[in-house]
């Protein structure tokens, strides 16, 4: 891609982003907010192959525009799909997190500047796997190599985390003689 | 001035994953629908993810797919690992906090969170009356 067309394309992603998520967060009706944020997920993976992360946009668009959905629009038929209109709290949420975006945006001062080469995360690590995959695996994917070998004990935890997770959804909605108690009473 | 000026151009990408995760957090704190507050979660989620590969991008790299030629720049992998394995964790305590919304829609008849507290509310006080 042209040098040119770059930053255009990844300013207008970014914008779409914002507006998508603005999206997720004004409509009552969670039927259409889960659209947007499928919407939003797909961009987002539109914008992750314009980084450069292809394996990333892939799993992205699989796991985080469609499964998240699925699971959203299941959840939303057995429970309530709509939001009451009523809403209390408005200013409190918007101070907090205004004063969060400010504290981190001050912290951002300090990160090295967008896509440089000499940033310290593209000078530790990083360089020694790009140059060793070829050689030690004999295939050209280095994201490949670092999931599956280098840092396999991550992907590992990964496992671990879902399994755990599958157990207790199983725990949560399996369950028969649970159904509809509010709580243990000594 | 001038400093914040050259944020704007050069950090796009960290200014709009902040932006992301703030609307996140709003959305989080200030909705009382439960799968509302789920919907919040996972966007500060993805405004995470954005930062990390945006921090991934080398100026005129590639993917980090080697094509074998001498002097290729390729964009950093790690962080790629990183978001991968998050992506999948991600939705998997995602599914599991759907879970928990379904349980207390189950158990309450209702997932507004002010509705919850009532009924909790009414329960201890029903406890009380009767010791």
């Amino acid at each position: 891609m042209s040098a040119l067309l770059h930053p255009i394309v990844n300013v207008a992603l970014l914008t779409m982003l914002v507006l998508l998520a603005l999206g997720i967060a004004l409509r009552r009706d969670l039927f259409s907010a889960a659209i947007y944020a499928g919407a939003f997920s797909m961009t987002m993976a539109t914008l992750f192959l314009l980084l450069d992360a292809p394996d990333v946009a892939f799993t992205e668009a699989a796991i985080g525009a469609s499964l998240t959905l699925i699971l959203f629009l299941a959840a939303m038929t057995r429970a309530m799909g709509s939001e009451k209109i009523a809403a209390p709290r408005r200013l409190m949420p918007i101070l907090v997190s205004l004063l969060t975006g400010a504290f981190i945006l001050y912290g951002a001062q300090d990160l090295p500047p967008h896509a440089s080469p000499a940033a310290p995360i593209h000078l530790h690590v990083a360089p020694d796997y790009l140059a060793r995959t070829q050689e030690e695996f004999g295939f050209p994917n280095v994201v490949t190599a670092i999931l599956a070998s280098y840092r396999g004990f991550d992907t590992l935890g990964e496992v671990y985390v879902i399994f755990t997770a599958g157990v207790a959804i199983l725990a949560l909605l399996g369950g028969a003689g649970t159904a509809g108690a509010r709580r243990r009473k000594p | 001035m001038d400093n914040a000026l050259q944020i704007l151009t050069e950090d796009y990408n960290a200014i709009i994953a902040t932006f992301l995760m703030m609307i996140g957090l709003y959305i989080v704190m200030s909705r009382a629908h439960l799968i509302k507050k789920i919907l919040g979660l996972n966007l500060f989620q993805n405004a995470v993810f954005l930062f990390y590969i945006s921090a991934g991008k080398v100026g005129g790299g590639t993917a980090p797919i080697l094509t074998g030629e001498a002097g290729a720049i390729y964009s950093n992998p790690l962080p790629h690992v990183l978001i991968l394995t998050a992506i999948v964790v991600g939705v998997a305590t995602m599914g599991l906090g759907l879970a928990i919304v379904l349980r207390i829609h189950e158990a309450y008849g209702t997932i507004e969170e002010d509705e919850i507290a009532q009924a909790d509310i009414a329960d201890d006080t029903r406890d009380e009356d009767r010791e």
